[in-house]
């Protein structure tokens, strides 16, 4: 392979015209034949490491030729960042181990938040509602989300139309769902007061399993098109090729769905249900307005336990020690996110296609 | 996985009729030997009824008198039409809370306008050690939610006398919408052809000119989800109103909202109507720029 000249000065002219013209589409086409072969294997994360592979004489003509922005480009974001999540961050552990009532100053404490906290019968109960009603979630909106997005990801017109509509829910704010919601199922003057028969004495919201259910159902309705784009999204990226071959083979509607469909959809299945339980162990607004905890509490989970210590019983210490506890978790689960997404996953489901 | 599907608004006609032509494709491909699908036709109806009735309820309650919803419940159909519920809802304060809101929206989107695309340039050109440091402390901020900030949060912004005050607001709201719009460019910019860096060069361009002349309009797809994208985390944004505002004057919509069905529980026609006042700017930027709509509220979970 020839060293860098031709390869710099041909597009030149080409390219820059293209890059004035914002045209992404033209400015690979104008290339030379090293930048059509890399647009064609459609490798675009590795673009850069690909200019290297021509040899270290080009890898240097390159460096010194385009200019790179220092470090002082991020500053500003790190900076802001820091001030705002990072600092905060560092401080929550630091308060988990002070007594602080929001006057004064934050006194140390050393671990009597913690020893507390751990012989708190309604924290270590807040987990188990929080795993529960994050189990519940994915078990609720996975099948259901899978089924409107493969639906979705037909071809026919009315069904982009419906999707269009499907989609809904998830504009509103999970503050105005829950408003809503709430409205609808008022005991006095929601659904539950006009259909006796059906509801009972009409107030979902005043046992346990009533309430669980209310905040599940509410979370299925606001986010089951969030997971159902995911699942559009990646069904129609499935090969054809493999559908044809099936019906070829004589395999029915369903066969393919589970045959096909589902495994190909494996990688979407494991982003969604990330998603799912970090949005759910994360979940606030809706419990605070639905249910505020209860009835007693029946839905205190986590991270409205840790609302209601800090910011209603005054014992930000407690409240500290509870949001680290969250943040530990919610990190262990981001870590597998970072891990899982990376470029091993691309690979994945397209084996001994092509 | 979405971007084999929809590519980034960037590359523009050629790329748009590529896709329409290959939707075409599909749609001959699969019409042959396939019957219509009528159980799933049933179970979309059935969801369809289970996404509108409550929106019914929603535009429905919102134009009916108190006394009319109240005696008819939510699912009968209107008696009365009016828009009495919404010059309640203004009367009661929502045109300040409504305000409050543009402001903060307007701010974080600015703030986020300034800081990520310097930051996501360097991530991507810049190949030192420190700015992948850099950009793995932006992907680990991806997992702090701020529930978890939330007390020192309070603690910081009432020591820097920024309590009740809308800045107070807006710093962690556009702070906590980094690391998401900061990963959405980063993808974005690493799809510019290093063939187009190199010509710049050549043209003896500098660092600030490759960025605004090359890579900010190559990037327009990304700018536009990180834009929705952060609109919509302060538009809808609860917690951090909720623990670092107190006044009237200092309200936010969802706060509003949260207030109004506490204190005025009994007015659900006014309620609804505050939320359908609530909803209508998302409404709109959903019918009339849906692509990035779409892609801003999936966030990271599209990519």
């Amino acid at each position: 392979m020839t060293p860098a000249q031709p390869d710099m000065t041909a597009p030149g002219p080409g390219a820059t015209s293209a890059a004035t013209g914002a045209d992404s589409g033209s400015g690979s086409g104008s290339g030379s034949g090293g930048t059509r072969r890399r647009a064609l294997r459609g490798d675009r994360s590795r673009g850069g490491a690909g200019r290297g592979a021509g040899g270290p004489a080009r890898r240097s003509a390159a460096a010194r030729g385009t200019a790179r922005p220092g470090i002082g480009w991020a500053l500003p974001a790190v900076v802001f960042f820091g001030l705002f999540a990072l600092v905060p961050l560092v401080m929550v552990a630091v308060l988990s181990f002070t007594s602080w009532s929001g006057l004064g100053s934050p006194s140390f404490a050393g671990l009597t938040n913690w020893t507390k906290l751990f012989h708190d019968p309604v924290m270590i109960q807040s987990l188990w509602l929080s795993v529960l009603l994050t189990g519940l979630g994915v078990v609720v909106q996975t099948p259901l989300s899978i089924l409107i997005g493969v639906w979705a990801a037909g071809p026919q017109r009315g069904r982009a139309v419906l999707a269009a509509v499907f989609f809904v829910p998830l504009l509103l704010s999970v503050t105005a769902v829950s408003v809503l919601w709430r409205a609808l199922l008022d005991p006095n003057f929601g659904v539950p007061a006009q259909a006796r028969w059906l509801f009972g004495d009409g107030d979902l919201f005043g046992s346990r399993t009533g309430a669980i259910g209310v905040l599940v159902l509410v979370s299925a309705w606001q986010y089951t098109p969030l997971h159902s784009l995911i699942y559009q999204g990646a069904t129609r990226a499935i090969p054809k090729v493999l559908y044809q071959a099936a019906a070829v083979d004589g395999a029915g509607r369903v066969r393919q769905f589970f045959h096909i469909t589902l495994p190909q959809l494996r990688n979407a299945i494991v982003t969604s249900v990330i998603l799912m339980v970090v949005g759910g162990l994360t979940t606030f607004d809706s419990v605070l307005i639905l249910t505020q905890g209860g009835p007693g509490t029946d839905t205190t989970i986590t991270a409205f336990y840790m609302y209601e210590k800090a910011f209603k019983s005054f014992d930000y210490g407690a409240g500290a020690a509870i949001a680290l506890l969250l943040v530990v978790v919610a990190t262990a689960i981001s870590l597998v996110v970072v891990r899982l997404s990376g470029y091993d996953r691309m690979a994945g489901t397209q084996e001994g296609l092509s | 996985m979405s971007a084999t599907v929809g590519p980034p608004a960037a590359g523009p006609r050629t790329a748009r009729s590529a896709r329409r032509a290959a939707r075409r494709a599909d749609a001959a491909g699969s019409a042959v030997g396939s019957r219509p699908n009528y159980l799933a036709g049933a179970g979309a109806f059935l969801w369809l009824c289970v996404v509108g009735l409550p929106v019914y309820v929603m535009l429905g309650a919102s134009v009916r008198t108190k006394p009319d919803y109240t005696a008819g419940g939510p699912l009968s159909l209107p008696g009365t039409f009016g828009f009495g519920a919404f010059t309640r809802d203004f009367s009661s304060g929502f045109g300040r809370y409504f305000l409050n809101t543009a402001v903060v929206t307007v701010s974080v989107v600015a703030i986020v306008l300034l800081l990520v695309p310097p930051l996501a340039f360097a991530i991507v050109r810049n190949r030192g050690r420190a700015t992948s440091g850099v950009f793995r402390l932006f992907l680990l901020g991806l997992a702090v939610p701020a529930q978890a900030v939330i007390v020192p949060m309070f603690y910081l912004i009432s020591k820097a006398g920024l309590y009740d005050n809308l800045i107070g607001v807006i710093l962690p709201t556009a702070a906590f919408c980094l690391p998401v719009c900061a990963l959405i460019l980063t993808g974005t910019m690493r799809d510019i052809g290093a063939e187009l860096f190199e010509a710049m060069a050549i043209d003896g361009a500098d660092t600030r000119r490759v960025f605004f002349q090359l890579v900010l309009p190559l990037s327009r797809g990304g700018l536009s989800t990180i834009v929705v994208f952060s609109a919509l985390q302060a538009w809808n944004g609860f917690l951090f109103p909720l623990v670092l505002t107190q006044s009237e004057s200092s309200k936010v919509l969802t706060l509003g909202l949260y207030n109004f069905q506490t204190q005025y529980g009994t007015d659900i026609p006014a309620l609804l109507a505050a939320v359908v006042l609530s909803t209508v700017p998302v409404l709109l930027v959903y019918l009339f720029a849906r692509r990035a709509l779409v892609q801003g509220l999936m966030g990271v979970g599209g990519k």
